[in-house]
């Protein structure tokens, strides 16, 4: 066999994944992702062992419910046939992979850095002189927006180039929240240090992050968690789907000035947030989520709570979204808007909303479920038209199918036992991928032990990574003045992609 | 547009009256008490993702607190959570909360600069700088503007350019990558300016500190006129500072 196949959270030993010669490496990857698109690359990342670097690729099977693990084992040095001109989805992959050990990858369209790493491989090239896509020619100007950015919002570079008021291209450059988070996961030995890196990740997806690495770290350690764990989790997951989609709606109601949309979806999520609170302590949940145990048990009082909180919620929402989507003078800017059509969606390897919204079917929870989830059976709401109204109108039916997979939860749901299991450390030279469905999309884990069960290596994809891409592709002949609104549909995450 | 004015009606008022008084609903962790009980100290320490926890006497340092409240479910009796959420100082020191202290942390009006009080009392426009912040103490700065927090009431905004502020908010504890943007914007900021450290990664690094990829000279270099604590900062954390910062009279 040229790989294995593993679950999702399915710990394996380190040895057990098939080391090929790079050439074989790739064209079984290329393969895969050029045969079906049931197949997708969920990880692809390179680590140094042994004075080389071992590269490991994860290609999903959205059909079969398990990821094809296979490796490599090449040097720094080396000049490798890029797979991405085989298949576009793995250049961001590929550009990392270059960036952090100077790899050469021939044929890449694209061997530009990702994120300016402080440990990348050539410390000459720094932040500020990013080499830009250019076209001359007199007709056309360049805008350049950032890194920071008129709100509060966080940082990186946004380059235009435009043909009067219209975008020709868009070349986003990021690297500047690069915190070296990965790196960290290596330093801090205690458990707790890496559960609050995790939450730090990204502080949008505070739950989604923390529950892709406490089922990392119990998979490492033989640990399966209890049912009332597993059913936090999944509570946790969609409460945050539903605070931030609401969140988002407001942010897009901002953009094309309609101000009431913005207030009263504003004002909508601060109570969904509050509930965080109320359950830990936490409005963005910190705290809530941490591997092998909980601080903060479901209780009943909470559910009661949380059924007052979303009665209260849903005819305020539901009042406020038909508006918004009956409105034409919302509607004429939502439509046609910023459209990222399948077919592209596909090539560039979006994934969670983004994907959905232009109906390619991507979504954890239906092609590995994990934990809670594989008791649910949750179908996942496709868009078809791929643009700022198809992403819009996703949120509205995902906070609606959240609110309804929490409500047939609570109807009945596990308690913890007063006795349960207690969780040991990781064992010795293991490899897990931890895939989870996070608001935005397919969240990533993957971790390695060493022969004393220390990790050796941790790595993080938000799905930021690969929909960036997607932004940038959608803006191409919108007005330049259309570029916030189509930003705000997608809400990518910068320190998600900086680490 | 009847629609609209339904909406608008269903509403109702949605502002916070008063949010030097309001309660925090739920289980807020804010500022803490430590109780004069005998405990193994080394062992508190150790709890502690951030090394906040300092002994003899024991103490908490609200500027590198997580507020995960791992500490209280190891040592119950000796460390509670109040929930006071009035957790801003303008003197680094202030933020460190000893045994048996169990007063309100209050600015030093000694240590703020009369300019602020004549300068901004009644209007301060902010420019946010999150310099490899998590984006969630810039969610929580974007709420206390919201309909229900209104920080907009009192005269205090984020803008978008430095030339148009007062001073700078900085989140996140400032990544090499960022360091020479937060230096442009600051330097783009026109006399009389303050600066702002909100959350407790941008005040100590929070659980980055000790990371190769961060860069915190320009910190050095400058008086920090306000230190919010919180992971994120909660709005009215925000608020009650900054509002304490510019309405104190020396």
């Amino acid at each position: 066999m040229n790989y294995i196949e593993v679950n999702n959270n399915q710990r394996i030993s380190v040895f057990s994944i098939p080391v090929l010669e790079y050439d074989i490496f790739a064209d079984v990857i290329a393969n895969f992702l050029t045969k079906d698109i049931k197949y997708h690359c969920v990880n692809y990342f390179g680590f140094p062992e042994k004075g080389n670097v071992k590269l490991i690729c994860c290609i999903a099977d959205d059909s079969k419910h398990s990821i094809n693990v296979l490796s490599s084992i090449v040097n720094s040095n080396d000049k490798l046939q890029s797979i991405t001109t085989k298949h576009f989805a793995l250049h961001i992959f590929e550009r990392e992979i270059h960036e952090n050990f100077g790899i050469d990858f021939i044929g890449h369209p694209w061997q530009k850095p990702v994120r300016y790493p402080f440990n990348r491989a050539d410390k000459n090239n720094i932040i500020a002189n990013y080499p830009f896509y250019k076209i001359e020619s007199e007709e056309l100007h360049e805008v350049g927006v950032g890194p920071i950015h008129a709100g509060v919002i966080e940082p990186g570079h946004f380059r235009f180039i435009c043909n009067g008021e219209q975008i020709l291209h868009l070349e986003i450059q990021l690297g500047y929240q690069h915190r070296g988070i990965e790196q960290l996961f290596l330093e801090k030995k205690n458990l707790l240090q890496r559960t609050t890196l995790a939450e730090n990740i990204a502080g949008d997806t505070v739950v989604g992050h923390t529950v892709a690495f406490a089922q990392a770290w119990e998979s490492l350690c033989d640990f399966k968690p209890s049912e009332a764990l597993q059913f936090e989790r999944v509570l946790a997951l969609e409460h945050e789907r539903i605070a931030i989609h609401t969140g988002d709606l407001s942010a897009i109601c901002t953009d094309i000035a309609y101000q009431l949309g913005s207030s009263v979806f504003g004002r909508l999520r601060t109570p969904i947030i509050n509930y965080f609170q109320q359950w830990c302590g936490n409005r963005l949940a910190k705290s809530l989520i941490r591997a092998g145990k909980t601080n903060f048990p479901f209780s009943e009082q909470l559910a009661e709570k949380w059924f007052e909180v979303i009665n209260a919620y849903k005819p305020d929402f539901k009042e406020m979204s038909s508006e918004i989507f009956d409105m034409p003078s919302v509607l004429a800017r939502l439509e046609k808007t910023g459209t990222v059509s399948t077919e592209t969606a596909t090539s560039i390897g979006t994934v969670g909303m983004t994907a959905r919204a232009s109906n390619l079917n991507r979504d954890i929870r239906f092609s590995h479920p994990a934990g809670f989830y594989q008791k649910l059976n949750y179908q996942p709401i496709l868009g078809k038209t791929g643009d700022v109204h198809a992403r819009a109108k996703l949120r509205m039916g995902e906070i609606n199918a959240s609110i309804e997979l929490i409500t047939k939860m609570l109807d009945k749901f596990p308690k913890h036992d007063i006795k349960e299991n207690v969780m040991e450390s990781p064992l010795a030279d293991s490899f897990v991928v931890s895939l989870v469905e996070g608001w935005r999309g397919e969240i990533c884990h993957c971790a390695i032990t060493d022969e004393n069960g220390e990790l050796k290596m941790y790595k993080i994809k938000d799905p930021s990574l690969h929909n960036w891409l997607a932004l940038a592709l959608s803006v191409r002949n919108n007005e330049i003045s259309d570029f916030p609104i189509c930003n705000k549909s997608f809400n990518l995450s910068y320190c998600g992609n900086d680490l | 547009m009847i629609n609209n004015l339904k909406i608008l009606y269903h509403q109702g008022k949605q502002y916070i009256p008063d949010v030097t008084t309001v309660d925090v609903p739920g289980i807020f962790r804010g500022r803490p008490i430590i109780s004069k009980t005998v405990v193994d100290e080394n062992k508190l320490i150790n709890v502690c993702p951030t090394g906040a926890i300092g002994a003899n006497p024991v103490s908490i340092d609200l500027g590198k607190c997580t507020f995960c409240g791992e500490c209280t479910f190891a040592f119950p009796e000796k460390i509670s959570f109040t929930k006071d959420y009035k957790i801003s100082a303008n003197s680094r020191t202030d933020l460190i909360i000893k045994e048996g202290e169990e007063s309100q942390i209050l600015l030093n009006p000694e240590q703020i600069r009369t300019e602020i009080y004549n300068f901004f009392s009644g209007s301060l426009k902010l420019r946010q700088v999150s310099a490899g912040g998590d984006n969630s103490c810039e969610w929580e700065l974007n709420a206390a503007g919201n309909v229900n927090f209104d920080m907009g009431r009192f005269g205090i905004e984020f803008v978008a350019s430095p030339r148009h502020a007062d001073g700078i908010v900085i989140t996140g504890p400032i990544s090499e990558n960022m360091a020479e943007p937060l230096q442009i914007c600051y330097d783009a900021v026109p006399d009389p300016k303050i600066i702002i450290l909100a959350g407790t990664d941008a005040i100590s690094g929070g659980i980055f500190d000790g990371s190769q990829a961060l860069n915190r000279e320009f910190l050095k270099k400058y008086h920090i006129d306000l230190y919010v604590s919180g992971n994120p900062v909660h709005p009215l954390t925000f608020i009650n500072g900054v509002l304490s910062l510019i309405r104190t009279k020396k």
